[in-house]
């Protein structure tokens, strides 16, 4: 995955060096209605620079914590800020070119080829009376090259394979420059082997200065990729650090509802979470049936 | 050397698409010149297309300029600016809320305005009063729709809940008729399935204006209504304001709508089949502006052909025909939803 930037374009425009912006949440309480908040009171302060991934049971509220810090869900209270500003004091243009976000079941128009859907991530750095200027092309070719998707700009997004399809969907957060991304399960529906692929890409972003956090289920995968993991369970915040501080077998048995043994990788020293058997009774949070929207898939979307 | 690949790849898309934002265009004018001058050359007395020409530039003789210019002109001009007006109204309504099925005539919109201008009639108002009845009516079809569609607004649920509408609006329409003591038959036509055949320089004027208002603004929106088409989510994400984007689009869909119903009639379906024809010729897009027209061309050779083609003493308004036409695209569009819903 070396990919060759045009000279001037950067994707990550920070200096070396240069303070990364801290997004931070403070007694964060958000969900889909007003009496049934799905994350209570949250504190969280992303590291800057590093990548961190937020894993927890079904209905933990890890997406919806993702949501919350994102700006797509409005805080019920509390509040997400970003360099000690609310975000939602900030206009969504500039907001825009800061976080970049990949939603969960990211939807592409009809007809559109990935190309033109990289595209679409330069709208914040387009003023509304002068549209897009040749950076905006070097800026999307250099997105579509860092998720190793440039000899697909041409196809069609309904043309692409589900790893394909995820790959174009992080360019297109790429070309928003952002210096954080924010990704809701972008591996979920991928078999191994895509899996691996779209979080190589992620580290690479990294390694170029972007702080990224990331929502995954495979705790072994997130445990290999993760700078920080984050365990949520009954939406709130059980464990944070690193893999090896988090991933202990009490802590996998009270966030998952499993037994589970811990091993380390021979090569990497890092936790391998090797599942046993259920808890019994079940004392994970799944008989939780909060609706998640984020979830439904959107069922009718063709235009003609 | 990838990215290079890219940029390459980028341009070509880009050289692609203006081809057939291009062609598209000089199509749908050509048909549409084509139409106009048939429009104005064909009818109880034909005049050959030359001496429509001659009219149009001011040296016919006086009968042939009499009815070209103060006949069959402004018929024709207000066929055109109806057909755009609707055109954009659908196509607007159906990018922000990502639901080809949602067009102002589908949901209510327009019948709402009817009902609402027929009642007006009936307590004595005229002119201006109408209009701004017909406004009111639109505006409580579309809020009452899509406050009872909620969150749902991809799905069908807009359409059943919009069927629901324009049959209570058809309701109130069919009362507020019976009440009106319209003079003639022709004007309860006019309200149930709209008609161009009556032309008012000062209406068609201030559609008009309507009409380039709302085109300049899609014009300049165009980035915010490219990016709803990605959903709610991913808009908020590349920075735009779906919310504030989709009450902007609705507002102006609604006000469009309801001027044309004000000067023409519901005329059915224009505003619903305009887009997606707009959007299969143009590849994708909002396509607001091929759906205006799209919607001229429409509302031009549905009024052709009712004046001309069908058989009778009594000349049907244009709605017949756009409603005969669009129904089966209408049923052709729920059998292919609820198969993506069954899938899904």
């Amino acid at each position: 995955m070396t990919a060759t930037a045009p000279a001037p374009v950067t994707l990550s425009p920070d200096a070396p060096g240069a303070a990364a912006p801290a997004l931070r949440a403070e007694n964060l309480t958000l969900g889909y209605t007003k009496d049934r908040p799905v994350v209570h009171g949250v504190d969280v302060a992303v590291r800057p620079g590093a990548l961190t991934v937020l894993v927890g049971a079904n209905a933990s509220g890890k997406s919806t914590l993702l949501r919350g810090l994102a700006r797509l869900l409005p805080a019920h209270e509390g509040h997400v800020t970003l360099d000690g500003d609310p975000i939602e004091r900030i206009p969504a243009r500039q907001l825009a070119r800061t976080i970049g976000v990949l939603p969960q079941n990211p939807i592409a128009p009809e007809g559109i080829t990935a190309g033109e859907l990289v595209a679409r991530g330069r709208y914040p750095h387009q003023p509304v009376f002068r549209g897009r200027s040749s950076d905006d092309d070097a800026v999307v070719a250099a997105s579509l090259a860092a998720t190793d998707a440039a000899s697909l700009a041409e196809r069609r997004m309904d043309e692409l394979s589900g790893g394909q399809r995820q790959r174009v969907w992080i360019a297109m957060a790429l070309a928003q420059q952002p210096r954080i991304l924010l990704l809701d399960e972008p591996t979920s529906a991928l078999d191994v082997a895509h899996q691996v692929e779209v979080l190589d890409v992620l580290r690479a972003e990294v390694d170029r200065g972007t702080t990224v956090v990331v929502v995954l289920h495979d705790l072994t995968l997130a445990a290999r990729y993760a700078d920080e993991l984050v365990v949520l369970c009954d939406g709130r915040i059980v464990a944070q650090g690193t893999a090896g501080e988090v991933l202990t077998e009490a802590t996998v048995r009270d966030a998952f509802g499993i037994d589970a043994r811990i091993l380390t990788d021979p090569d990497t020293g890092r936790p391998v979470v090797l599942p046993r058997a259920l808890v019994s009774p079940v004392a994970s949070p799944v008989a939780s049936t909060v609706p998640n929207p984020a979830k439904t898939p959107v069922v009718f979307q063709a235009t003609v | 050397m990838s990215a290079a690949v890219a940029l390459g790849a980028l341009d070509r898309t880009r050289r692609e698409r203006r081809m057939r934002a291009a062609s598209t265009t000089g199509i749908l004018t050509a048909v549409g010149i084509a139409l106009a001058i048939t429009a104005l050359a064909v009818g109880s007395v034909a005049i050959a297309p030359a001496d429509v020409i001659a009219a149009l530039a001011g040296t016919a003789d006086g009968g042939a300029q009499f009815i070209v210019r103060e006949l069959r002109l402004p018929r024709l001009t207000l066929a055109l600016v109806v057909g755009a007006a609707l055109g954009m109204a659908g196509a607007l309504l159906q990018s922000v809320v990502r639901n080809p099925l949602a067009s102002p005539d589908i949901v209510g919109v327009t019948g709402g305005a009817s009902a609402a201008a027929v009642l007006a009639i009936g307590a004595g108002a005229t002119g201006l009063a109408v209009s701004g009845s017909a406004l009111v009516g639109a505006a409580v079809a579309i809020v009452l729709v899509l406050a009872a569609s909620g969150r749902q607004l991809g799905g069908t649920r807009i359409v059943v809940v919009g069927i629901a509408v324009a049959f209570l609006a058809q309701g109130v329409l069919g009362y507020a008729l019976t009440r009106a003591r319209l003079e003639q038959a022709d004007s309860a036509y006019f309200w149930l399935v709209g008609s161009v055949g009556s032309p008012s320089t000062p209406e068609t004027l201030v559609l008009g204006m309507l009409v380039a208002v709302v085109a300049i603004g899609t014009v300049l929106g165009r980035g915010a209504l490219a990016a709803q088409l990605l959903g709610d989510e991913t808009a908020t994400a590349v920075g735009s304001r779906p919310r504030r984007t989709r009450i902007l689009a609705v507002t102006a869909s609604t006000v469009l709508a309801a001027a044309s119903v004000a000067v023409a009639g519901p005329l059915a379906f224009v505003a619903f089949v305009a887009g997606p024809i707009a959007r299969r010729l143009r590849g994708g897009g909002p396509a607001v502006l091929t759906a205006a027209l799209v919607g001229a061309v429409l509302v031009l050779a549905s009024d052709l052909v009712a004046q001309n083609l069908i058989p009778g003493s009594l000349q049907p308004p244009a709605g017949l025909v756009t409603g005969a036409v669009g129904a089966p695209l209408l049923v052709w569009l729920l059998i292919r939803a609820a198969r993506q819903e069954g899938r899904a």
